[in-house]
């Protein structure tokens, strides 16, 4: 009895380093962060000071809102490509199929600052495309500016799809053919197929991939800050400057501003859960 | 039915050339010599390669980046196959905060976990910002996702419960039962998750900067730094990260499609399927049947 005490004592000693990791580096900084936004400036005095300078700060306020609508608007843009993008791969042969995946998997690899460079140099203001267009003589791309809130878009869109496609194109396996050719012999045409099988049984799917793609680009920071550096009002790139810049220092309000950015995204993981349940109340 | 085909290699032929594009720009870009009003390069050089490889602080950056990824991922082997190990084997009560623990971080954007780092590490009794070792901490955590999936996921495959209750029915020590017995069989597993780990980091940029920045140049910071010069120049540094990038996942994919016969294998798709399981079990039910 007593020798197995103390080989629990010696087990619960080998966790020790883990335990001081995830204290050190993963819970105390966020309880700090969380504790730290609710100090004054002076980081004495505890007050609701920072969020009250948020919410009554236009500049603040438009950074969380350009953050909400740029992720928003990728998020809802990467999703609608990938549903109908995943269902076109499907069609080919499983082999080409392998190899699209192959790709997608290829490509969601190229993030932040490589791929800012690379639009940077094909898009930007002496960028291949933009020269070529300019000679060619197309007003297309006159009115164009990458280094503003389409070319984000743009940006954040293009490392959106490839883990959209990674995450929605399973969901289409679950469809099975004979469940269309069910539908069909009971009178139902294609579209009816989609509209009361097909997209009922893909919906969790999409809204987990919303969720995900919405918290991924509220969180992103090294794609914009290649891309426009302080010159566009996001959340992400106000929170640096406030907590880690050469000028003007305010960790209080930068952690105010972090735990806003973070309970953001709890709010979508949290969405997801709730949509998932209502939309699977049928399969509990 | 033929015409609907032709709409799916249109739309597939628009995404390949959407994701390509950039790719295969910045490597032309690389190899140019003259290039600024025709489709295609009007000459092409290595010089760029030439002067990229013989840039002492594109060789310092890359040992860095390499100096931190060993520490960390290394640290993070070590300590968290036996805490999986032990607290799967011996402490199944308390699995759930440890999957807690271990997922959490992928809840958190980085930006958000440098300030509560900044916070904690620039003053008080360990001022370690600014410093590498900050950034081995914060890359450990970074990866802990990923590494508690790939262990946690062999130990599970190889039953390493039943495994040790046989070995240690046979007399084996509790470690001896770990080291003969678990470890040989789920060496391969770890080795995806570790890779996939090496590959996460190599691309890691928020940490680096706001922690460390210019103090400790990494091959992300040096990147940046050179975004605003030569543009031939910075592509070849693109062009050979990419490589590098391609090669770890090209493995990964290797060695999880002799594992699982599952070709695409993603890190994320794996998160995801975790978080599919958290929140609607029903569905993966769905899905799994094939």
């Amino acid at each position: 009895m007593r020798k197995i005490k103390k080989q629990k004592i010696y087990l619960l000693a080998l966790l020790l380093p883990f335990i001081m990791f995830v204290i050190g580096f993963e819970i105390g900084p966020l309880v700090a962060m969380i504790k730290n936004s609710f100090y004054a400036d002076d980081g004495i005095q505890v007050a609701i000071d920072q969020y009250i300078t948020i919410f009554k700060s236009e500049f603040y306020l438009q950074a969380i809102q350009n953050s909400l609508v740029i992720s928003l608007f990728s998020a809802v843009t990467s999703v609608i490509i990938a549903v109908i993008a995943a269902y076109s791969i499907t069609k080919f042969s499983q082999k080409i199929q392998n190899r699209l995946l192959m790709i997608a998997n290829m490509t969601s690899n190229f993030e932040g600052i490589p791929l800012s460079f690379s639009f940077i140099i094909l898009l930007g203001n002496n960028g291949l495309f933009t020269l070529l267009f300019s000679k060619i003589g197309g007003d297309v791309f006159a009115d164009f500016n990458l280094y503003s809130w389409t070319g984000l878009i743009l940006v954040y869109i293009y490392f959106q799809i490839p883990l959209a496609i990674m995450l929605i194109y399973p969901s289409y396996q679950g469809i099975k053919k004979q469940w269309k050719e069910a539908s069909s012999l009971l009178g139902g045409s294609t579209l009816s197929f989609w509209l009361h099988i097909g997209i009922p049984v893909l919906l969790p799917s999409i809204v987990g991939t919303f969720s995900i793609l919405f918290a991924n680009s509220m969180g992103a920071y090294a794609t914009a800050y290649a891309l426009v550096g302080s010159n566009y009002n996001l959340l992400s790139l106000q929170i640096a400057s406030l907590v880690a810049s050469d000028v003007a220092l305010k960790p209080q309000l930068g952690s105010a501003m972090g735990v806003l950015l973070a309970a953001t995204m709890i709010g979508a993981m949290w969405f997801n859960e709730r949509m998932m349940r209502r939309i699977r109340r049928d399969l509990r | 039915m033929k015409s609907s085909l032709t709409f799916h290699k249109v739309i597939v032929g628009l995404l390949v050339m959407y994701l390509l594009i950039p790719l295969v720009g910045t490597f032309l870009f690389s190899i140019a010599g003259k290039w600024d009003h025709t489709i295609l390069p009007e000459s092409y050089t290595m010089d760029w390669y030439i002067e990229l490889f013989q840039d002492e602080r594109f060789y310092d950056a890359f040992r860095r980046t390499l100096f931190l990824i060993v520490m960390s991922v290394g640290l993070s082997v070590v300590i968290m196959l036996p805490t999986i190990f032990i607290i799967t084997v011996y402490f199944s009560k308390w699995e759930g905060l440890l999957q807690a623990a271990a997922m959490l971080p992928y809840g958190i954007p980085p930006i958000v976990g440098a300030v509560g780092l900044i916070k904690v590490y620039s003053d008080g009794p360990i001022q370690i910002a600014g410093t590498p070792w900050i950034l081995i901490g914060a890359y450990f955590i970074t990866i802990l996702p990923f590494m508690y999936q790939g262990i946690r996921s062999s130990l599970r495959t190889i039953n390493a419960v039943q495994l040790v209750d046989a070995a240690e029915l046979l007399g084996a020590t509790k470690f001896q039962s770990f080291r003969t017995v678990v470890f040989p069989n789920i060496i391969s597993g770890i080795l995806v998750s570790t890779l996939l780990s090496v590959a996460l980091l190599f691309s890691e940029f928020a940490f680096a900067n706001l922690l460390v920045g210019g103090r400790f140049e990494t091959i992300q910071i040096y990147l940046a730094d050179k975004l605003n010069s030569s543009g031939h120049l910075t592509s070849a540094i693109v062009i050979t990260y990419y490589s590098m990038i391609l090669l770890l996942t090209g493995i990964v994919l290797k060695l999880t499609f002799r594992n699982e016969k599952n070709p695409v294998g993603s890190n994320k798709k794996r998160i995801l399927s975790f978080f599919k399981k958290k929140y609607c079990n029903k569905n993966t039910a769905i899905e799994g049947e094939k």
